[in-house]
């Protein structure tokens, strides 16, 4: 996909759920301040794979490497310390805690400043400065979602993964979390995306995987998929425009 | 004016059942383990106690600043060795380790300390009284209702206002999404097992100063904590200070009107209070 080398690698990647196998040799490339998309359908591997570069799903074969060093083998908390936060899907704030606490235990282990902080996140989601003595759960979908994304980049990530950011949001709502893609990625944090609106994958991502049974059916650049490409790779024809 | 005595006195045994309760309470907060070894564990805690001050003829009250530490690090290693490898989904294995702990622990202590009655030498502070108006007031049972009082206090301070805190109540929520907060569940875990023992050293000083104390007495105790964490409300630390007031109010009452219903009065008011309000007097809005 780039010619230098990638912040992150998943190489040949597998992945098992018990005697279920959900991922089968997944490739994938995310170069520094980069931004990639995967896209596919319910149960195509999207999250298995992003769980399992995040360190909750343990890996079976294949290599996660981040900056050319092995990750795939490291717990979740040390994955984050390495620097590759994730945004779980349904969002998974904490109840017990307010927005401002759920921002706050994304620093929980952070060593020195950054560019994300309380004030940074304020800034990219102002709505939450106005809730943030709220329990983060009472808030709507779309502001939970905020909390979410704003308690990853606490912890000043190289790597950010997004599983499903947009489910079960209104339009409106998924484009004001999208309007804050570009200044995530301006603060030097490459993206991966897992996103089921496929227009909306188009147009953040540099580069876009599609998925399918736990196998990568195609990739490609945005400007070099076709709509029909796309179509048939999600269901089973694979077409490499790379 | 004989049942407002009565009404002084069952608030401060509170104080104590209010110490027995609330390790238990902050372990199962955080961790949903019932640890069924936590009455016992309070008396390897006095023993402990019982221990430096043989050897080193201190006060209960210094050799028990000495037990702290030493009980937190014992709680600390039975987290990290012995529940931490069966906590999970299933909530019988936990269940079924601290029945074996407890047994464990109760015949170690009879072994090494036989069945002995002890008690802790407090000295003249054990026949010093207060009076405030009409009530007269012992020390070591003001200063039990005391420490109770601040015990709790320091954990709410913790739970609410630290980082540490945060982490409690976030493991405690989702043990799997906290782990992408960078956070190890098995070391918060072990953390909290720690400070619990170390409130359990507490409630073994006090048992110890009020009341003969031998390696079998552990269950009651910890029928009594429960009791205190259930009226309560599972996990609210607050609740069950509440609770430990509940039992030994109705304890104190029971026993004025006769004394072998000091017991009975005490599980009586444990049941009055489910009936009423089955999830506890301060259930968690999350549970």
């Amino acid at each position: 996909m780039s010619e230098g080398e990638p912040l992150l690698a998943v190489e040949a990647l597998t992945a098992h759920y018990g005697d279920f196998q959900a991922l089968f040799g997944v490739d994938l490339h995310l170069d520094p301040g980069g931004c990639v998309a995967i896209i596919g359908a319910n149960g195509a591997g999207k999250t298995t794979l992003m769980r399992t570069i995040a360190g909750i799903l343990r890996a079976g074969a294949g290599r996660v490497l981040l900056d050319g060093a092995e990750i795939q083998r490291l717990a979740a908390p040390e994955v984050l310390r390495h620097g590759v936060a994730m945004v779980p899907e349904g969002r998974k704030l904490f109840p017990s805690l307010s927005v401002e606490e759920n921002l706050l235990i994304g620093a929980h282990e952070r060593k020195g400043d950054g560019r994300w902080n309380l004030e940074t996140i304020y800034d990219l989601f102002p709505i939450l400065r106005e809730r943030r003595r709220n329990p983060g759960t009472a808030l709507s979908g779309g502001q939970q979602q905020m909390v979410a994304i704003g308690r990853a980049l606490m912890s000043n990530p190289r790597v950010l993964l997004c599983d499903e950011i947009s489910l079960g949001l209104a339009p409106v709502v998924i484009r004001d979390i999208y309007a804050a893609v570009p200044r995530i990625r301006e603060s030097g944090t490459a993206i991966v995306v897992v996103e089921q609106d496929i227009g909306q994958a188009l147009k953040i991502a540099d580069y876009v995987y599609c998925m399918m049974e736990g196998r990568v059916t195609l990739s490609g650049r945005p400007s070099d998929l076709s709509r029909e490409a796309i179509h048939d790779a999600y269901f089973g024809v694979s077409h490499d425009l790379a | 004016m004989i049942w407002l005595d009565t009404l002084v006195q069952g608030v401060l045994l509170g104080g104590l059942y209010a110490l027995f309760a609330a390790g238990l309470s902050l372990v199962f907060g955080i961790m949903r383990l019932v640890n069924l070894a936590h009455g016992d564990l309070i008396v390897l805690a006095a023993y402990v106690i019982l221990g430096i001050c043989s050897a080193t003829g201190m006060n209960p009250f210094i050799a028990a600043t000495l037990a702290l530490p030493v009980m937190f690090v014992f709680g600390w290693l039975l987290q990290t060795h012995l529940f931490n490898r069966v906590l999970g989904e299933d909530i019988l294995p936990p269940l079924l380790v601290t029945f074996g702990l407890s047994v464990v622990t109760q015949n170690l202590l009879l072994e090494f300390f036989s069945a002995d009655s002890r008690k802790l030498a407090m000295g003249a502070v054990e026949a010093q009284s207060v009076t405030l108006g009409p009530f007269t007031l012992g020390l070591i049972p003001l200063a039990t209702l005391g420490s109770a009082f601040a015990v709790i206090f320091a954990l709410n301070q913790l739970f609410y206002r630290t980082a540490l805190g945060r982490a409690f109540r976030a493991t405690s929520d989702d043990r799997v999404t906290v782990q992408l907060m960078g956070i190890y569940p098995q070391k918060v875990f072990a953390i909290a097992t720690g400070i619990a023992l170390m409130v359990a050293t507490l409630a073994a000083l006090y048992l110890g100063a009020r009341a003969n104390f031998d390696p079998t007495i552990g269950p009651a105790r910890l029928l009594y904590a429960f009791e205190a964490v259930i009226i309560g409300g599972l996990g609210s630390l607050w609740g069950t200070l509440a609770g430990g007031l509940v039992i030994g109010v109705a304890q104190a009452f029971g026993a004025a009107i006769n004394p072998e219903w000091q017991i009975l009065a005490g599980h009586l008011a444990f049941v009055a209070v489910l009936l009423v309000r089955p999830r506890g007097l301060f259930p968690r809005a999350n549970d």
